[in-house]
């Protein structure tokens, strides 16, 4: 691959007391690429996560996200980044657009700047209608969908997305993608943890986490031709079926 | 600073939009002042006293007479006998018993003696203290009474007499609510401004929002005065509420300028909320914050004046009172509302609570991670 590379781990460890959350973990993420990382619950994937978005101080390894060090420039990294937990987190009580004001204003954005992106964010989303509904008497799915392209409105070059779709129907999981897809297509690296193997497929490159290390790290193609199965459900299989972890 | 306008949008939209909060902070409060004060006054009426006349003179049907027609006792039995005082003690038909002995009369006018005994049941410790100093005084009075009738027998102009006469400056009329009033203003401003703080950055917590808040590039101690200056504002909003009632229906207007009592109660919301926001650092959830806020609420204002004075407080209870900020508040309310005080009298307390407040919200900011 001739592109650079915009997230670099070395050895990248987590420990909370004696556990090993995230051992060793050693990887890199190309510049526009759609970066799945999988695992079972509690192998470790939000942790890891977690400390690329300085949230979560690592316990020992390097890393680096859109060239500043975890360590020593979180603030640097927080402004080149999204973030979108598996809990949903736009406030419910604000409207549609007063949350794409905010987080655009906390972002640094011009307030016309701020209203160019909120109106081209809405008629992309198809929420015109819905700019003045509280987010909380909004769906599910719309909620998702407008969660995701909030925490890209103030464009950043990398988006961390965990468990994105967690609890959404495949239609809304599948428009979902489609805005991934587009962002990708503008420029942005994105990395996505998912417990969904269909959504597996549609990443360039995944990683396997399994009780805290990374178990195997490919194109979805060459992982299924290396284990000799037809699916990434199979892979997963295949490497996860040993894990000790049970639970998170 | 752009950050903080975006934020402090953010958080009077929230508020707003939250009625029913907006409810219970005004009208909760209000219920409190104007029903507290009337019922957290120091003079003691109605207490109960059985006498026990075993004298039956006319001095001692003027003497129960005197103590009945005072006002603030309730004659609730005569008893024939000590035991049956002491029955009516037990059963608290009466918090004061009142011996009145046989040969009380005759002793007084042979002897120009006579003892009396007062035994008071002192289960409820105010009230017993106060009732039997306020016998005391009546009885004394009543004594006087006495010299005067019967005219002195053999006056001797160079006897030593001293007669304490006592003025009560700043309130002439020992008027509790002009006392009670501002105190108990600022202990419904300290559960509010401590708790409320707490609560909000604790529900985004909950909620899980403040993740959201975390991950971008924003300054943490943009995101507390973000928090801080919504509550000051609402907290203001509620001391003038507080300053209407005790004008409205205390007929309080206070002697110093609002300037001061403005000025003042905002160091003291400042302190207070740092109070809060440095809870919420501390909490996960919101019943921990509540808990801990609890804890500091009930000591703040049981000890800081309110009913009882500091300063007949153990030295160390003393030194730490200093460090509450209701206690400063309480003491610059009481002396602007009453005396009138300026900035310069009230300079020390400012500034302690200024000190303190600086302290908490730097304590909060510092303790607030935004990186686990």
């Amino acid at each position: 691959m001739n592109t650079e590379a915009v997230i670099v781990t070395d050895k990248l460890t987590k420990r909370f007391g004696p556990f090993i959350a995230c051992n060793e973990l050693t990887f890199q993420v190309d510049k526009g690429e759609i970066f799945g990382f999988l695992g079972a619950n509690g192998a470790g994937k939000t942790t890891a996560m977690r400390m690329l978005c300085g949230l979560l101080n690592p316990s020992s390894g390097k890393a680096t996200v859109a060239g500043f060090d975890v360590y020593t420039q979180a603030n640097r990294i927080k402004q080149r980044i999204g973030y979108m937990s598996q809990r949903f987190s736009l406030y419910d009580d604000l409207t549609v657009s007063e949350n794409i004001r905010f987080f655009g204003g906390i972002y640094g954005m011009s307030i016309s700047d701020i209203k160019k992106k909120t109106s081209a964010l809405l008629s992309e989303l198809q929420l015109e209608k819905e700019a003045k509904t509280l987010v909380r008497d909004i769906p599910p799915g719309w909620k998702q969908k407008l969660a995701f392209s909030v925490s890209i409105v103030h464009g950043p070059d990398i988006v961390f997305l965990d468990e994105p779709t967690g609890g959404v129907d495949p239609v809304t999981r599948r428009q979902f993608w489609d805005l991934i897809y587009e962002a990708a297509d503008k420029g942005v690296t994105v990395f996505v943890t998912t417990h969904y193997m269909d959504e597996a497929e549609y990443c360039n490159r995944v990683s396997i986490m399994v009780d805290g290390v990374i178990a195997d790290l490919d194109a979805p193609a060459r992982l299924k031709t290396k284990y000799q199965v037809s699916s990434m459900e199979e892979v997963f299989y295949a490497l996860a079926r040993n894990a000790v972890r049970k639970a998170d | 600073m752009r950050t903080l306008f975006f934020l402090l949008e953010k958080e009077f939209r929230q508020l707003l939009r939250n009625r029913q909060l907006i409810r219970i902070l005004f009208i909760a409060p209000m219920i409190q002042l104007i029903l507290l004060p009337l019922a957290a006054d120091y003079s003691v009426k109605n207490v109960n006293i059985a006498v026990l006349d075993q004298d039956h003179s006319p001095t001692s049907t003027k003497m129960i007479e005197k103590i009945k027609s005072s006002g603030r006792f309730r004659l609730t039995g005569y008893a024939d006998t000590y035991k049956q005082a002491l029955a009516m003690v037990e059963q608290d038909k009466a918090d004061l018993v009142l011996q009145i002995p046989l040969h009380f009369e005759r002793d007084m006018t042979r002897e120009n003696v006579g003892k009396l005994y007062i035994a008071i049941n002192a289960i409820e410790g105010t009230k017993a203290n106060l009732g039997g100093a306020y016998l005391s005084s009546i009885l004394n009075d009543f004594n006087e009474d006495i010299v005067t009738e019967s005219g002195p027998i053999n006056p001797s102009p160079n006897a030593p007499q001293i007669t304490v006469v006592s003025s009560n400056w700043y309130n002439p009329h020992l008027n509790y609510n002009l006392y009670m009033v501002p105190a108990i203003l600022v202990t419904l401003l300290t559960s509010i401004a401590s708790m409320q703080s707490a609560f909000n950055i604790v529900q985004e917590k909950e909620k899980g929002t403040i993740e959201q808040i975390n991950v971008t590039p924003i300054r943490k101690y943009i995101f507390i005065l973000g928090k801080l200056i919504p509550f000051l504002v609402l907290g203001l909003l509620l001391f003038s509420m507080g300053l209407v009632i005790a004008r409205a229906f205390y007929g309080i207007i206070p002697l110093g300028s609002l300037w001061v009592l403005y000025g003042s109660a905002t160091v003291f919301l400042f302190s207070m909320l740092g109070l809060g926001l440095l809870l919420a650092t501390y909490s996960a959830t919101q019943q921990q914050a509540m808990s801990l806020a609890f804890f500091f609420i009930n000591i703040f204002n049981l000890l800081s004046g309110v009913f009882t004075a500091v300063d007949s407080m153990p030295n160390w209870a003393k030194t730490l009172v200093e460090t509450f900020p209701t206690s400063h508040f309480i003491k610059i309310m009481r002396s602007v509302v009453l005396k009138g005080s300026d900035f310069h009298d009230t300079a020390y307390h400012l500034g302690a609570m200024a000190l303190i407040g600086l302290v908490l919200n730097t304590w909060a900011v510092l303790n607030y991670r935004k990186t686990a």
